[in-house]
């Protein structure tokens, strides 16, 4: 990462730029309050724009919000980049009848399953895609008809249609012997539904495809029309491992619609709460690589140490999950300081038999040969995939919402490393989390120590509009689009979350490696099918 | 491989006692709403409207909780001083109507399938759970098994996507007879949060006849562990809701 000081003249060239190559073709406006660049393309430029800030200027691309305004779509492109260099927003607008625009994905391969996504929930048809068809919404959901439009009545039950019993997988392997072998989407254990077809001469993975959206509730939609205190619920709700990450995007984005920053103890207990989930997704995650490797004590050791977190977490919040804590405005509960120094104190114990734990595995060597070189996502295809969160980080990536679009308490005095990795196999990913796992504690003990008094909860007095809201969530990088009307109802939500993002990538792991390795980088990912399907 | 075996013999036994004995460690369950009478009508009524899930029902000045749609928000506990009465605990596992333990010869060794029809992932955690080592369910003769040919009990989680209707449905019809289901968390049983729609069924209830009810988001593992006990027969209901 650069300067913060090259940042900020990366984000103020943007305008120079863009008026010297594009001229009158792309619309320039600029909010240096909150630095954010919009720029508003003529459709045709749209690839070209997108490409410019993807692969030049170095922005990642985060989401693409679609956007039904009577009488036009609105599709906004949003783009981060490091520490400083801000936001920027490529907005298209078209009429509603039109239902056809150029797909971004040849130049950014990051937005191919978004546009996918959109073409199965909107109807709209990305020209130039390699790819589009069943995708959220399986066989039997007839054609045509969009869930996310505004004229879908999402009360009404499902429209199912008889699916074709003709209907096979798409296969490309024909070497003589192959076989696809199928998985999920009910696992031999406790996992997510999800399916996966796996195309195999008997040993090598050699094609993956999966098929997600077994899940898929709808949220989104239901969201639409409800009062913002009632869609924090169904926001926490997208991944029960992850509820307070998603319910602190959430009411960030619900806060900056109404203008208030949040008090600045809720503000500071957001940040310890925030990682006291990180840690315990963490151990979680190490306790499920430990046990896909069948080294059963590790395993237990690391869930031993998950059920400790989850009861501390119980008894120091009221719920093992850290659900309905945030509320739009700040935070439902106040938490003193006497009992988050205690915690933090507890946490230090635990940090102790963390290291340890790691120490032993660094050197049991039956269970590094699985994991090194296994499952291996090169720093270029993270790139180009747009890989978020730990797995990116392990692949070189250091990509981190905490430190690039700080939010939260996170700005200002709290020191903290964000590691990075650059083998970017099974084992560097199973450091990274060792690390943040430690990080975690850390900034909980840097929160704990330096609370501010006050209030944890402030008034909300309701105004349409629309903001974005973002939080690294333990899992990588979460980004919540939510509109208002001026009684506080939501018009529009849309979510983007690292797993929907990480699952794409997956493939790139799982191809070429033997067949029993699977479950083992499938446990290195340690990825929610619920956030992925929402 | 020894430092692992030390480890473990160093670590001790994490093991709950319970159902031997009563599990009181905090932090093991988040605990739930009960009913509670109030002084005024018009309290009462405010009561229940905060429920976003309409858990809570008035019946003039007393205000009843419905397990089976509250998805612990706490926002009928923090109304200080007119909250609502909190119960701790979590024997909360409860058999439906039509819903009966396994017989005699099946119960001393019971296999369990797990699916997962849309669970937000709390739920599959708190399963995941129960085979750990603080609960550690093989010690009481239940297993987890990786097909539902070979499984007495089936666990269900989730409000029942539409995408996930068949799977439930052929899990089903896979296990061989006598089988149970225990449907596990407040989505299963009403839909929780998500409700009744156009991707989501409002709860498993309609496609797979369940046979105990777990309520709680999520339920803590020794409900889930209650609710096997119910099964296997080793342990009973709450009081007042009688043998089966």
């Amino acid at each position: 990462m650069g300067l913060p000081l090259n940042n900020i003249l990366q984000f103020n060239e943007i305008q120079d730029i863009v008026s010297a190559r594009w001229q009158e073709s792309v619309k320039v406006r600029i909010d240096l309050e909150k630095l954010i660049v919009y720029l508003s393309p003529e459709p045709a430029l749209l690839p070209e724009v997108c490409d410019w800030l993807f692969s030049e200027r170095g922005y990642a691309f985060a989401t693409m919000v679609v956007e039904e305004r009577d009488p036009d779509w609105v599709i906004r492109y949003l783009f981060y980049g490091p520490f400083g260099a801000g936001q920027v927003q490529v907005i298209v607008r078209f009429p509603l009848s039109g239902t056809t625009i150029s797909s971004i994905s040849p130049q950014i391969h990051a937005a191919d399953w978004q546009e996918r996504e959109i073409e199965d929930l909107f109807g709209l048809f990305f020209e130039g895609h390699p790819r589009l068809g069943d995708f959220v919404l399986h066989e039997e959901w007839p054609e045509g008809v969009n869930p996310m439009r505004a004229s879908f009545d999402a009360g009404k039950p499902y429209p199912a249609k008889e699916p074709d019993p003709g209907w096979r997988p798409n296969r490309i392997l024909e070497a003589p012997g192959s076989f696809m072998m199928p998985i999920g989407p009910v696992y031999s254990d406790h996992a997510e539904s999800a399916h996966f077809l796996l195309e195999t001469v008997g040993e090598d993975v050699i094609r993956t495809i999966p098929r997600f959206f077994y899940k898929y509730r709808g949220v989104e939609k239901i969201a639409e029309g409800q009062p913002a205190e009632r869609v924090v619920l169904l926001a926490e709700r997208f991944s029960g491992t992850s509820a307070f990450a998603h319910s602190l995007a959430f009411c960030q984005a619900v806060e900056e619609v109404v203008g208030i920053e949040g008090p600045a103890r809720a503000k500071a207990l957001r940040v310890l709460l925030a990682e006291l989930e990180r840690l315990r997704h963490h151990m979680a995650a190490i306790a499920g690589i430990c046990s896909s490797t069948a080294l059963s004590v590790a395993a237990a050791q690391a869930s031993v140490l998950e059920e400790e977190l989850l009861r501390l977490t119980c008894g120091f919040t009221g719920h093992r999950y850290l659900f309905a804590l945030n509320v739009p405005g700040g935070l439902s509960l106040d938490l003193s300081d006497a009992r988050c120094t205690g915690m933090s104190e507890t946490l230090w114990g635990l940090l102790e038999r963390i290291k340890e734990l790691h120490e032993m595995l660094r050197f049991t060597s039956s269970f590094l040969d699985r994991l090194e070189e296994v499952g291996v996502v090169s720093k270029e295809k993270a790139v180009a995939y747009g890989l978020v969160g730990p797995i990116a980080r392990a692949s070189g990536v250091s990509r981190d919402l905490r430190e690039a679009q700080p939010y939260a308490g996170y700005d200002g005095h709290l020191r903290f490393l964000v590691p990075r990795e650059e083998e970017g196999d099974g084992y560097a990913r199973l450091r990274v989390l060792f690390s943040e796992a430690e990080q975690s504690v850390n900034l909980i003990r840097q929160v704990s120590f330096s609370l501010p008094p006050g209030p944890v909860r402030e008034r909300l007095n309701m105004r349409a509009g629309a903001a974005l809201g973002w939080a690294e969530a333990p899992r990588g990088a979460t980004f919540h689009w939510v509109r208002l009307d001026e009684k506080g109802r939501v018009g529009c939500y849309r979510v983007m979350t690292p797993s929907f993002v990480n699952w794409h990538g997956f493939h790139l792991a799982a191809e070429d490696f033997a067949f029993q390795d699977f479950p083992i980088i499938m446990a290195t990912f340690g990825l929610s099918n619920a956030e992925c399907d929402r | 491989m020894t430092k692992w075996v030390w480890k473990g013999i160093r670590t001790g036994v994490k093991t709950t006692a319970y159902p031997r004995r009563e599990e009181t460690a905090p932090g093991v369950s988040p605990g739930r709403p009960a009913g509670r009478q109030f002084a005024h009508e018009e309290d009462a009524r405010a009561m229940a409207s905060l429920c976003p899930t309409g858990a809570l029902n008035r019946i003039k000045d007393e205000v009843l909780v419905n397990h089976g749609h509250c998805i612990t928000c706490f926002r009928c506990r923090e109304q200080y001083p007119l909250s609502i009465a909190w119960e701790e605990g979590f024997e909360w596992a409860e058999f439906t109507e039509k819903g009966c333990r396994l017989e005699r010869p099946f119960a001393g060794s019971i296999h369990i399938r797990t699916v997962d029809a849309g669970a937000c992932g709390a739920c599959m955690s708190e399963i995941k759970q129960i085979t750990g080592p603080y609960y550690n369910i093989h010690r009481l003769g239940f297993f987890m098994t990786p097909t539902p040919r070979a499984a007495d009990v089936l666990l269900v989680s989730g409000p029942l996507t539409e995408h996930t209707v068949g799977p439930l449905r052929k899990a089903y019809e896979a296990m061989a007879s006598p089988k149970r289901v225990i449907a596990v968390g407040t989505c299963a049983l009403s839909g929780g949060p998500f409700g009744t729609g156009f991707a989501c069924r409002g709860g498993i209830g309609e496609t797979v006849p369940v046979d105990i009810e777990v309520p709680g988001c999520p339920p803590p593992p020794l409900a889930i562990l209650h609710a096997l006990l119910l099964a296997a027969g080793k342990r009973t209901q709450a009081a007042g809701k009688g043998e089966r």
